[in-house]
């Protein structure tokens, strides 16, 4: 994939270490993480839990410092919450219940001061239309199934137009059938608009699925073990001989092994 | 024993048609649904609590301990058609309503400092500590000390009778709101007021409800006590006047109808009132099982 070239990267994550307190430790979450994320890109962070990869991600949202390193947007430094960087979660109590789905995303355009009255609403409609609720748009969201709310979640991220998309594992409390359908319907969407989409995930087949970058990282602290490109349709490899989540298995694995090895000793 | 299964044939099954089935939904009836309102169920016990007082004081026969339903209901009348008690209540409710709405505004920016610093939550906890276990009807005579004769104090101690138990359960409400819409909110830019209006008190709002109510009946129990006590400093005397006025006349009836307007009125507050404010907010949004 040859989409960015040399361009210069929209995001920038710079031997970025998080570290967060809890009652009894000072736990380090990541440890001197750097990439770099360009316009256009499915950017997926896929690692075991406790890899740091929803940290990293609440940290590119604003929503914690990094106590060494930066993470640069556009040229500028993060250090708090913002517009330009909309956050999907995995709860599904991200939507406000005392809102309408189509007033959950004219919500999200007027707080944040991007539109206002009409052309608020009229964006809210093209974009819950493009994800299939416009019957749907004066519900509340105590009436929808948990696939529909996070589609209304996506369509309000998606109609703030930011400059990149945060999602923390949006599908993980779905069931299988719901999740699969979501992931077509994610990448339909990228194909029809183009957003850049930093995608946290623990599931192999999900990230091989969705992006078209993986970082792959390891767990206790979280460091950068790999980055590879995905196609998409996880075939085997000529030159491998293997398809790429064997690989990322295979790379997942060995850790383990590791692990258990050392432990007898320590 | 075998060691495998009985083997078996798969098999697939032709779908009935929608239209074919007799009955997917069926109607309730009539009487399922007239039961099934809740307004309802509670006339009939309203009827038939009704029914036992007057066939016990029926039974009794003593007027001076206790007058019938009828006799108190035909004092009720009236007294509201020579427009006394209309007047008392209105006084009794004009009081209630300024100290209410005061107490109300107090609780809520109280809440809104201690969620937002750590100070104001330590200053909440130790003042609600301190006074809301301090029944607000003795704070009366200091009160007409301070204030004198006349409504400042009632409303003072009204409320000193709604803030405390409003602040808690506001605050409660505040501090159950998941983080999730937290970040939603700072996600989108919002900040200070903005913040506190549009996430946290929708969000916060069953609590809310919940202590509007509590509020409420605290406003109404201590004014009423405090008009029974000192009822004539408060000019031209509200409920409780009224009823301390017919005990000392002997006229029991009255002193009835004096409690059942009260009751009356708890009860139109929270079906006609409380009831609307609910259906319009937290059960159309569904937040009301949390």
């Amino acid at each position: 994939m040859s989409t960015a070239g040399a361009a210069a990267p929209l995001l920038c994550v710079k031997g970025v270490t998080l570290q967060y307190k809890t009652r009894e430790h000072l736990v380090t979450a990541t440890y001197r993480v750097s990439f770099d994320v360009h316009p256009g890109d499915r950017f997926v962070l896929l690692g075991p839990s406790g890899c740091g990869k929803s940290t990293l991600l609440k940290a590119v949202g604003g929503y914690l410092n990094p106590v060494e390193g930066e993470i640069v947007l556009k040229g500028k430094a993060i250090s708090k919450p913002g517009p330009d960087r909309v956050m999907v979660f995995q709860e599904f109590d991200q939507l406000l219940p005392w809102k309408t789905v189509k007033q959950n995303v004219v919500f999200a355009l007027e707080a944040s001061g991007r539109l206002r009255g009409k052309e608020a609403e009229d964006r809210a409609m093209a974009y819950i239309e493009k994800v299939n609720l416009t019957r749907f748009a004066e519900s509340f969201p105590h009436t929808l199934s948990g696939g529909m709310k996070q589609r209304v979640a996506i369509a309000r991220g998606m109609a703030m137009e930011p400059d990149i998309l945060l999602m923390d594992e949006p599908f993980a409390a779905l069931d299988a059938l719901t999740r699969r359908k979501m992931q077509d319907e994610l990448l339909q969407l990228w194909e029809d608009t183009r957003f850049t989409v930093l995608f946290v995930t623990h599931s192999i087949p999900e990230a091989v699925r969705i992006g078209n970058r993986i970082l792959l990282l390891s767990p206790h602290p979280g460091q950068v073990k790999a980055e590879l490109n995905s196609d998409g349709d996880d075939s085997v490899d000529p030159a491998l001989g293997s398809t790429l989540s064997e690989r990322i298995h295979k790379m997942l694995f060995s850790d383990a092994v590791e692990a258990e090895e050392v432990h007898p000793d320590a | 024993m075998p060691d495998q299964p009985v083997a078996r044939a798969e098999y697939v099954r032709e779908q009935v048609k929608e239209q074919n089935f007799g009955v997917v939904r069926k109607p309730l009836t009539v009487g399922e649904r007239i039961w099934g309102q809740s307004a309802v169920r509670k006339a009939v016990i309203l009827i038939v609590l009704a029914g036992l007082w007057q066939a016990y004081a029926t039974y009794l026969n003593n007027t001076l301990l206790v007058p019938t339903f009828l006799s108190t209901v035909q004092s009720f009348i009236g007294h509201t058609l020579t427009g006394e008690l209309p007047g008392k209540a209105w006084v009794s409710i004009k009081v209630l309503l300024q100290g209410y709405a005061i107490g109300l505004a107090l609780a809520l920016a109280i809440a809104v400092l201690a969620v937002t610093s750590q100070i104001g939550n330590d200053l909440l906890e130790a003042l609600t500590a301190m006074f809301n276990p301090l029944p607000a009807i003795a704070l009366l005579p200091i009160a007409l000390i301070w204030f004198g004769l006349g409504n400042p104090s009632l409303v003072f101690v009204l409320v000193h009778a709604v803030l405390w138990p409003v602040a808690l359960n506001t605050h409660s409400g505040f501090l159950a709101v998941s983080n999730t819409m937290r970040m939603v909110g700072r996600n989108y830019g919002l900040t200070g007021v903005g913040y506190v209006c549009r996430i946290l008190v929708p969000a916060a709002f069953p609590s809310i409800v919940t202590g509007l109510k509590i509020g409420w009946a605290f406003a109404w129990r201590t004014l009423i006590a405090a008009e029974l006590v000192f009822g004539t400093s408060s000019g031209s005397g509200g409920l409780g006047w009224f009823i301390y006025e017919n005990k000392n006349t002997l006229d029991i009836p009255s002193v009835f109808a004096g409690l059942f307007s009260v009751i009356i009125i708890g009860l139109l507050v929270e079906s006609l009132i409380f009831r609307v404010l609910e259906e319009r907010t937290i059960r159309k949004w569904g937040m009301h099982l949390q």
